[in-house]
């Protein structure tokens, strides 16, 4: 019954959503339609809830006659996965996209500010238009309600390696950011529609990118997270094409956040910020096409289904398709923007939208160059990490080393000598930070460079604070409460790519790694420890069975003992990887249990030193926070101004 | 005077963008040249493969073939028409399993073992490499999708 209802509630929301689509778009100047549409909205946004809310229930339930459930779930599962198998798999993934899509669209009909009646009415119709599509895959071609004759008694179970905390919080936060980009999209197809994009539009448009942008950094973030110490391969960005699918939208959302300033301060970029929207959601969709059609190796690549993969295709088509034939359309009518110098703040976004979006051209080239070779006859080819540490790194150093001088200019006509004057001091530390690299590293030049540009983008974050805190007269605690969260937000954000760099560099360059074979008893050196196996165990857990090792770990601090265990879940035959961390202030020692060496004591062991790394978590977190802080700020001025 | 001066600032932007757009589209285009990695089946080792180019040899572990010294694993992989025998230095990744899928990138000189430094086995019990599948349909092997 629960299910039937639930396919009611999805398919009344299809209906709603398509009423608010063409009530929304043709508003023809009247107030009550985009009343209409938006009172449609949110009934929309509430049949999606119920229908996803029936989902979670089966899923509670443990209603195997559902074959989601049956192919997801376990009786035996804790609660909280049970909930978390409600999104773990397509089906209900793509409900997910649909209630959020409804959501958002929801939350935007409800706060309409200073924004003219056309473009609010017309921004509110193509997201309903979007939610319809998003439902009309999802209806049609991946029913998360249908049923299964005869049902089995217990149900496959969830992939054991999914039931993790970090990997439930992964797929709504990043579906929050791919969705997210939808109503930067509705907003640029309603200013195409309208004729105009103005500042007034712009400002609707900043808070929906950094809450894109910001889930985007914190879903990325937990995936790369969950990847470092769930899989026990040591790494923690592997360039996989679906890391790369969350990594375009990502770059382009970045791009927007800042041209999106550009455009509420100055009325300039308005253009450019259109099709940036217009582009990072069809990357958002194209993620969403990669990710679930299968068409590319992938360890994330399993809902191979041709007709679905299709289906994305399609919506992509159309969504673009209109997206860049409006904006040839009417973009050159929109109105012609301020002039500006060379040297202006202006200026220097224009070249951190210049990189950013090179940088996701590249990855895109990269990511999909495999799909055409094969689709043109060239044989099946990867295209791996030395290709994209050959172009987006590079791209990406050449921004950082320009993005400390961005905050320092003006407005409109910058002053050049004096904002690298200010910068003198982080300049300085950021050489240093070089030759001392060089020194220590036996000269390997392409570290030392990634270290100094962390180091330079930390210390010019901190610069422009200082420098914005001994602005104006009075004590210093009395303006630090005072700077704005603008300032403050920005800063961290900046300083956190700087922490991300250090630790991305550090790890990459300074990791080592190693395979051993160890029986109880044994030890080994390693990276300026000694690690030795003390025993080999087996322990039950609430769902699994694990063989459990232990280590004793001497180090100049003293020993530390670590476990690492192997997990084996009756309803998977492979078993999964717990690895054992030590955090240190240098970095983790990370240890990986393999096999038993057959008819020995021995036992396989990985083990890894990875320098720094918490900086790579710790900067992702930083610039999340900055994103988010950025959100407050901007709540906060806009209910001073109303 | 000021006109003249906008001209030339705007000339310099699209100079300096155009110097790194060029830049960004030959490090791509070089990028795809030496970083890309061909994929072939064992049957088609010989002949695709040049000797010492890197490759991706994909299929799957002949059972009973496994073959652990020291720190040196050697096993077959077949396409069920050929099989060619790997060497790997190192230890192999958890789910790597007799009778089942695995991409070996390495390189190739005839009459040797194929000589890899990375195995792959992704972790979904389901999972099998799309090339491998490939592969393996071309040769008739295809035993259907496993998921229900």
């Amino acid at each position: 019954m629960i299910a039937e209802i639930g396919a009611f509630a999805a398919a009344l929301a299809l209906a709603l959503s398509l009423a608010q689509g063409a009530l929304g778009i043709m508003f023809a100047n009247s107030t009550a339609r985009a009343g209409a549409a938006a009172a449609l909205s949110q009934a929309a946004a509430f049949a999606c809830a119920l229908a996803f809310g029936c989902l979670i229930t089966l899923f509670v339930q443990s209603d195997f006659t559902v074959a989601v459930v049956a192919a997801n779930s376990h009786v035996d599962k804790p609660l909280i996965y049970k909930i978390a198998g409600a999104w773990g798999n397509h089906e209900g993934s793509m409900l997910l996209w649909c209630l959020v899509s409804a959501l958002f669209g929801a939350i935007f009909s409800s706060l309409r500010g200073k924004q003219s009646l056309g473009l609010w009415s017309r921004t509110i119709g193509v997201q309903g238009l979007v939610t319809a599509g998003a439902l009309i895959y999802t209806l049609f071609l991946s029913n998360p309600f249908a049923r299964l004759d005869p049902a089995p008694m217990v149900g496959n179970g969830l992939n054991p390696l999914l039931q993790d905390p970090a990997l439930a919080a992964h797929p709504p936060l990043l579906y929050l950011g791919y969705v997210g980009m939808s109503v930067p999209f509705s907003l640029a197809l309603a200013a195409l529609i309208e004729g105009r994009a103005d500042q007034a539009w712009a400002r609707a448009l900043r808070p929906w990118t950094l809450i894109a942008w910001t889930c985007l950094t914190l879903g990325i973030g937990l995936g790369s997270y969950w990847a470092y110490y769930e899989l026990g391969w040591g790494g923690w960005w592997f360039w996989d094409p679906v890391e790369n699918a969350s990594f375009m939208p990502w770059l382009v959302a970045a791009a927007l956040v800042h041209s999106a300033i550009v455009t509420e301060r100055r009325g300039s970029l308005a253009s450019w910020t259109i099709l940036l929207a217009i582009m990072g959601f069809g990357l958002a969709l194209l993620g969403t096409f990669l990710v679930r059609s299968g068409v590319l190796t992938s360890v994330h690549a399993f809902a191979v289904d041709p007709r679905r993969g299709i289906a994305v295709l399609i919506l992509l088509a159309v969504s673009l398709g209109t997206g860049f034939g409006l904006y040839a359309w009417r973009a050159p009518k929109l109105a012609q923007p301020s002039g500006f110098s060379a040297v202006s703040r202006e200026s220097m976004l224009v070249w951190n939208n210049f990189g950013l979006a090179v940088a996701a051209g590249v990855v895109l080239t990269g990511t999909i160059y495999p799909l055409l070779v094969e689709a043109f006859g060239g044989g099946l080819i990867s295209v791996g990490p030395p290709f994209f540490n050959a172009t987006v790194v590079p791209l990406l150093a050449m921004l950082f080393l320009l993005l400390p001088l961005g905050p320092m200019l003006t407005w409109r006509v910058g002053d050049m000598r004096a904002a690298l004057g200010k910068l003198a001091p982080a300049a300085i530390l950021a050489v240093l930070t070089l030759i001392a690299a060089l020194v220590l590293s036996k000269w390997r030049a392409m570290p030392a460079i990634g270290l100094m540009l962390g180091v330079w983008l930390i210390a010019g974050g901190l610069v422009y604070l200082w420098v914005r805190l001994r602005r104006g007269e009075g004590k210093l605690s009395a303006k630090v409460a005072l700077l704005p969260l603008a300032v403050w937000s920005m800063s961290l954000a900046h300083i956190g790519a700087g922490v991300l760099t250090i630790g991305a560099v550090a790890e990459t360059a300074f990791r080592s790694e190693r395979a051993v074979l160890l029986a109880p008893g044994e030890g080994v050196a390693f990276a300026g420890r000694r690690v030795t196996l003390l025993e080999v165990g087996g322990i039950e857990g609430p769902n699994y069975s694990a063989t459990r090792a232990n280590f004793r770990i001497d180090q100049t601090s003293g020993a530390a003992s670590l476990h690492a265990e192997r997990r084996y879940f009756p309803t998977s035959p492979m078993p999964t990887t717990e690895v054992g961390i030590l955090s240190a202030l240098d970095g983790d020692l990370y240890i990986a249990l393999g096999e038993q060496i057959r008819g020995s004591e021995q036992w396989t062991v990985r083990l890894y030193h990875n320098p720094l790394v918490h900086f790579i978590f710790a900067g992702i977190l930083l610039m999340a926070f900055g994103g988010g802080l950025s959100l407050v700020a901007l709540a906060r001025k806009r209910m001073v101004s109303t | 005077m000021s006109k003249m001066r906008k001209r030339d600032q705007r000339l310099m932007i699209i100079g300096v963008a155009g110097a790194v757009l060029v830049l960004a589209a030959t490090l791509t285009f070089a990028g795809l040249r030496d970083s890309v990695v061909y994929f072939v089946s064992p049957s088609e080792l010989a002949e695709k493969a040049q000797p010492g180019q890197r490759i991706r040899l994909g299929g799957l572990v002949v059972e009973g073939t496994v073959q652990r010294a020291g720190d040196i694993a050697t096993f077959s992989v077949t396409d069920g028409a050929t099989a060619v025998q790997v060497r790997y230095e190192g230890l192999l990744p958890d789910l790597f399993r007799e009778g089942q899928g695995v991409v070996c990138e390495g390189s190739w000189r005839p009459g040797q073992a194929f000589d890899a430094d990375r195995v792959l086995a992704k972790h979904d019990e389901n999972y099998m490499p799309r090339e491998v599948a490939e592969a393996l349909k071309q040769r008739g092997e295809w035993k259907g999708d496993s998921r229900p």
